[in-house]
């Protein structure tokens, strides 16, 4: 488990310090670090503190937050299709932040933004959880998200149609694949502390979720309130997901992926799964959003195309593998 | 301001014009550039209708002439129902409706959108011979040459600018912003990168040119994402004389006489840097 977490640990890292050196600006590794680290107004060191810097940064909160998100909804609902991209908690949270920017309330106050896609957010899970409930099998669960993912995504589309803006229509792509391009500090500030609060929610569920293995009521025998760890599941991953949808778009699959791989590597045990699935988003994110300026660095390719790749087959392998429950 | 002045001290000439007979008499222009082309050089009278777009006043330089005229969508059912005997369209204004238009037996007169400050001229002295008023057409072109020599900055030294648009778009000098930009006396950053016509200039790119200015266009009525990029915060550090955000759209998107109020605007500028060095 220590071996899991420092190798996670050391990728997440030598990706972080990858994303850094990356981009259309041709600029060496060692003139790039000296120019993040040194505080000169030089055209470089601007590069590298106000582009490069927070997209690598929000690249691991992203990343981070879809993957804890992720790994803890699998738990909860002891269901590997859980996920918040595919669930529709993302497409809500879109919702959240696309009515947000078109109503002008993020210009008007900053948090306006982060806090509409957390209400979005919020709507998602808890119709999910009100849908499909704790005992719902995959296929309610499914049907619930697919149906949550469709209205969400209309409403998005409907909200930017109707805008007086010319380019509003264009960001309907932004919204449904996600993107890091050109962000600033600014959502660096605007996502960091809705993240830490919520990661620091859903890390706390460790415990409740290893002995919900056991079954609710075993759970229950062994001191665990239900209701209580369902709240804070709910309210732990809208935070998450919601201020990472903010500022990055909907970006599927990486929380579905990541906790996939991790399981067996963690002995099945959903708790540890959590802080592994955290790292492991992280550095899938950022794994993704180096490709999309490596394999076309004019274009602004969409995150989402990249985790929809690798997500997708195993979308499609693990309904193979559940589809006696389904039927 | 000055150009209205200008079309007004033109009306008397409208009178004259060539004999009825040949010109067309129920003109509609459904883009907004062939809009205030026509509306220039037609006669009272002639233009039945223009798109509604003219109307809007960030987008069209003469949306209070256009409020004077019935307006369009655009779409061939109604513009067919208005029985013109010529319509105006843009190159790249509706073509499957052109096209129906022509197989309904209404003859369509396509213009190309200006590239630069010579479109300008070709598009207005085109506009004088389909509307049957090539006098008007060759006194619009006369005024614009004229105006535009004496606003044109000299070419010694020109500082560099880098155009900057939503999604992280530039302009190249093939474009007619781009042109209107080095008539007002600057380098345009974007040719450094090869480009020519419109592009994707990644922020990275734009920082790492460091350009003397960055001019960006007005901004749009409603909220995108798209235009947030003009209020990263680097780009207040980008340039060495910052950032600015007073080209308006409507001036420049299209190839009018109007343009001359784009160049003059940022020939001020140029003027402004040069005092301040």
């Amino acid at each position: 488990m220590k071996r899991l977490l420092a190798s996670l640990i050391l990728l997440t890292g030598g990706l972080f310090a990858l994303s850094l050196v990356v981009g259309p600006a041709a600029i060496g590794p060692i003139a790039s670090f000296q120019a993040l680290l040194t505080d000169t107004q030089t055209p470089l060191s601007l590069v590298m503190q106000e582009i490069r810097l927070p997209r690598a940064i929000l690249a691991v909160i992203v990343g981070a937050s879809l993957g804890l998100s992720g790994a803890a909804m699998q738990g909860y609902l002891r269901n590997p299709l859980a996920e918040p991209g595919l669930l529709g908690i993302s497409g809500s949270a879109a919702l959240g932040a696309v009515l947000a920017i078109q109503l002008g309330l993020a210009s008007a106050f900053p948090l306006g933004l982060p806090l509409a896609a957390l209400a979005g957010a919020l709507l998602g899970v808890f119709l999910i959880t009100l849908l499909a409930g704790s005992r719902g099998g995959s296929l309610s669960l499914i049907l619930a998200g697919i149906a949550i993912s469709a209205l969400a995504s209309a409403m998005v589309s409907l909200v930017l149609n109707l805008s007086p803006n010319p380019f509003a229509t264009s960001e309907i792509v932004f919204w449904m694949m996600g993107s890091l391009a050109d962000r600033s500090m600014e959502h660096v500030w605007l996502a960091l502390p809705f993240v830490l609060l919520g990661g620091v929610l859903l890390a706390t569920l460790s415990r409740p979720l290893d002995a919900m293995t056991l079954g609710e009521d075993a759970a229950e025998a062994l001191g665990m309130r239900l209701s209580r760890v369902r709240r804070q599941l709910i309210i732990g991953t809208a935070l998450v997901v919601g201020a990472s949808t903010a500022v990055a778009g909907t970006i599927g699959f990486v929380g579905l992926v990541v906790p996939h791989l991790l399981r067996p590597l963690v002995g099945a045990m959903p708790g540890r799964l959590l802080g592994a699935s955290a790292l492991g988003g992280a550095a899938m994110v950022l794994l993704a959003d180096i490709l999309v300026r490596v394999i076309l660095p004019e274009a602004d390719l969409k995150l989402g195309v990249l985790t929809a790749f690798i997500g997708a087959p195993l979308f499609l392998h693990l309904i193979y593998q559940t589809r006696r429950e389904l039927a | 301001m000055r150009l209205l002045f200008l079309c007004i001290a033109l009306l008397p000439g409208w009178a004259l014009g060539s004999s009825p007979g040949d010109m067309p008499q129920r003109v509609v222009s459904m883009n907004l550039c062939t809009d205030q082309l026509a509306m220039l050089v037609a006669d009272e009278g002639q233009l039945a209708s223009v798109s509604a777009l003219a109307r809007d006043p960030r987008s069209s330089a003469m949306a209070d002439r256009a409020a004077t005229f019935p307006i369009n969508h655009g779409r061939a059912e109604e513009i067919h129902l208005l029985k013109p005997d010529l319509v105006i369209a843009g190159r790249f204004s509706a073509t499957t409706t052109v096209s129906m238009l022509r197989r309904l037996g209404v003859p369509v007169a396509v213009f190309e959108p200006a590239t630069s400050l010579a479109d300008v001229r070709n598009n207005l002295l085109r506009m004088g011979q389909v509307l049957g008023q090539p006098e008007r057409a060759q006194r619009l072109v006369a005024a614009f040459d004229g105006r535009l020599a004496m606003l044109s900055g000299p070419p010694l030294d020109p500082p560099e600018a880098a155009l900057y648009f939503p999604n992280g778009y530039t302009r190249g000098e093939g474009t007619l912003i781009g042109d209107i930009v080095k008539a007002a006396g600057f380098d345009n950053v974007a040719s450094d990168y090869g480009v020519n016509a419109g592009g994707h200039l990644p922020l990275e790119q734009l920082v790492m040119a460091a350009p003397e200015l960055v001019i960006t266009g007005s901004r749009h009525d409603g909220y995108s994402r798209s235009e947030t990029i003009m209020r990263h915060p680097v780009l207040a550090q980008a340039a060495r004389s910052g950032t600015h955000r007073g080209l308006i759209n409507r001036e420049w998107v299209c190839g009018t006489p109007r343009v001359l109020a784009a160049i003059e605007r940022i020939s001020t500028l140029r003027g402004q840097l040069i005092g301040a060095q």
